[in-house]
């Protein structure tokens, strides 16, 4: 579930694990309501805004969280999983704060659940941690998991999913698969500025999506930034300082939220 | 006990008990006061009168070791889950365990078993301490029964300690059970018998749990001042206003975080 910040990833993982309550609307998860003890039995969740005792070990933490599901993995393996096996006799509360991102993943998954809920799990990860989480859960993928987890970051969405919804302001705008999505957002975020105010005629019929013109200043979306400058410079428009970069999320919501007609529908 | 797809909660109460009372243990600063503190208001407040009578014939001695055993078992409660619940919700420990099979009922029994095996503990270092030092005997069934009545008729300070702990952040609330708990019992005449303590006072204090919760453990010495369904009813009375200050607390907070 990709989306910028303040987009309702949150709000929709609370929804889905029975957290909050819906407005309208009813969740089920394995044909159950998501507060019943059978489905919180086959889920392991870790959250953004949550916490735990700060005076167990991790391995005493680990193995307390154990009781509370019916079949769970053994200790070392889910510690060893989420890369903590050096820290098992370390109380939570000296872990810092990568570590403790671990701890919580490693409490996700040691009652060996059937799904996963993950809210933003490499946030506070270093790169060797993020690197060790990303193995593990494509171990649990491919044991058969279902793994829904959140993030504003494009390049972790397509890394790891195999689908993709992309939400903004609580509402859906996207529901594919990463290369899908990929050759919808525009890869370059081209940002110029010319000797003379840009007038409309200068922009027009480009291969890029305009995302602000003003005065002497204009930035673009476009897959073939070659070929737009090239048609830029064709045209004779003065330019006088340029920048090409890869193009953010931000802006890929920008195009995305802006075209809606380019794609899917968006569903409300 | 065990269904299928499901834990067998025994197992889990047990684990959970168990690691609560590791939790409390590695946090001297609460597992040690709770134990130290009876004690030592006793070596001020009790020692100095061990060899007085009162006018009922009770050793003054033995009825003060009694007050402060019912205090020290209202002190359990109310601090233990006062400040444990005010902290854990701070912390949003009460998030993620939400977010486990782990039964709500389940977890507040653990800390409540949790908390009685303290009230035991302290307990029994309060009246193995009247023995050795202030040479206070009676006999062993008299000590059980009124550790039973004390342990059984702690319920309303459990609520209380529930109440605090949902109206008060972290650093209020150990101020909060202080301001609440000293004076309760002062005017209860867990300190001192409320014979010294002014007429105000008196008539004031049969309005109090904690002076119905003294008479379960002066009951045990032979000295109580009123029926034990009295005293009963009373505490009864003060868990379900306790009990509904608190759940009054939780949901408003269940409201506006989990709405």
């Amino acid at each position: 579930m990709l989306g910028p910040n303040g987009a309702g990833k949150t709000t929709s993982i609370s929804l889905m694990i029975g957290l909050r309550q819906p407005t309208a609307g009813a969740v089920r998860l394995f044909g159950l309501p998501p507060t019943d003890r059978r489905a919180r039995s086959r889920c392991g969740v870790m959250l953004q805004e949550s916490g735990t005792t700060a005076v167990l070990t991790v391995r005493e933490l680990v193995d307390l969280f154990r009781t509370y599901y019916p079949a769970p993995l053994p200790a070392e393996r889910a510690i060893s999983m989420a890369g903590l096996g050096d820290q098992a006799a370390v109380r939570v509360g000296t872990l810092s704060g990568g570590q403790r991102q671990r701890l919580y993943f490693a409490l996700a998954i040691c009652g060996d659940p059937d799904v996963l809920f993950l809210d933003e799990p490499t946030v506070g990860m270093d790169v060797e941690a993020r690197r060790a989480f990303v193995a593990s859960v494509r171990t649990l993928a491919d044991a058969g998991k279902t793994i829904v987890f959140t993030s504003h970051y494009l390049r972790e969405a397509e890394e790891l999913a195999r689908r993709i919804v992309v939400i903004d302001h609580g509402t859906v705008i996207a529901d594919t698969s990463p290369q899908e999505l990929k050759g919808r957002v525009p890869g370059k975020k081209i940002t110029l500025a010319t000797g003379r105010p840009l007038a409309p005629a200068d922009l027009e019929g480009l291969p890029a999506s305009v995302l602000s013109v003003a005065g002497e200043r204009a930035s673009l979306l476009s897959d073939e930034p070659v070929a737009v400058l090239r048609e830029l410079f064709r045209r004779g428009v003065d330019v006088v300082d340029l920048e090409v970069t890869g193009a953010d999320l931000e802006e890929a919501f920008l195009t995305l939220t802006r075209r809606p007609d380019a794609g899917d529908t968006p569903s409300r | 006990m065990s269904t299928p797809g499901l834990a067998p909660l025994g197992r889990t109460l047990v684990m959970q008990t168990w690691s609560e009372m590791r939790m409390r243990w590695r946090i001297p600063a609460f597992s040690v006061t709770i134990v130290a503190l009876p004690v030592l208001f006793f070596t001020f407040f009790g020692l100095p009168y061990v060899k007085q009578t009162l006018s009922s014939g009770t050793s003054l001695g033995v009825y003060l070791l009694a007050s402060f055993a019912a205090y020290s078992v209202g002190s359990v409660m109310v601090f233990g889950f006062g400040i444990g619940v005010a902290t854990e919700r701070a912390l949003k420990v009460d998030v993620l365990m939400r977010a486990t099979p782990l039964p709500p009922l389940v977890a507040i029994l653990a800390k409540v078993l949790n908390a009685q095996v303290y009230a035991l503990l302290s307990l029994v270092v309060l009246i193995v301490y009247g023995n050795v030092v202030g040479g206070i005997r009676q006999h062993s069934a008299v000590w059980i029964t009124m550790i039973a009545w004390l342990l059984v008729g702690s319920v309303p300070f459990i609520a209380l300690g529930f109440a605090i702990g949902y109206l008060s952040g972290p650093n209020v609330a150990p101020a909060a059970a202080n301001l609440v708990y000293l004076p309760l019992s002062f005017a209860s005449g867990l300190f001192m018998p409320l014979s010294q303590l002014p007429g105000f006072v008196q008539r004031l204090a049969p309005y109090l749990p904690a002076y119905h919760f003294g008479q379960l453990a002066w009951r045990a010495v032979g000295a109580a001042a009123e029926p034990l369904s009295v005293a009963l009813a009373w505490l009864a009375g003060y868990t379900a206003l306790f009990l509904a200050i608190a759940l009054r607390a939780y949901r408003r907070e269940e409201s506006r975080k989990f709405g």
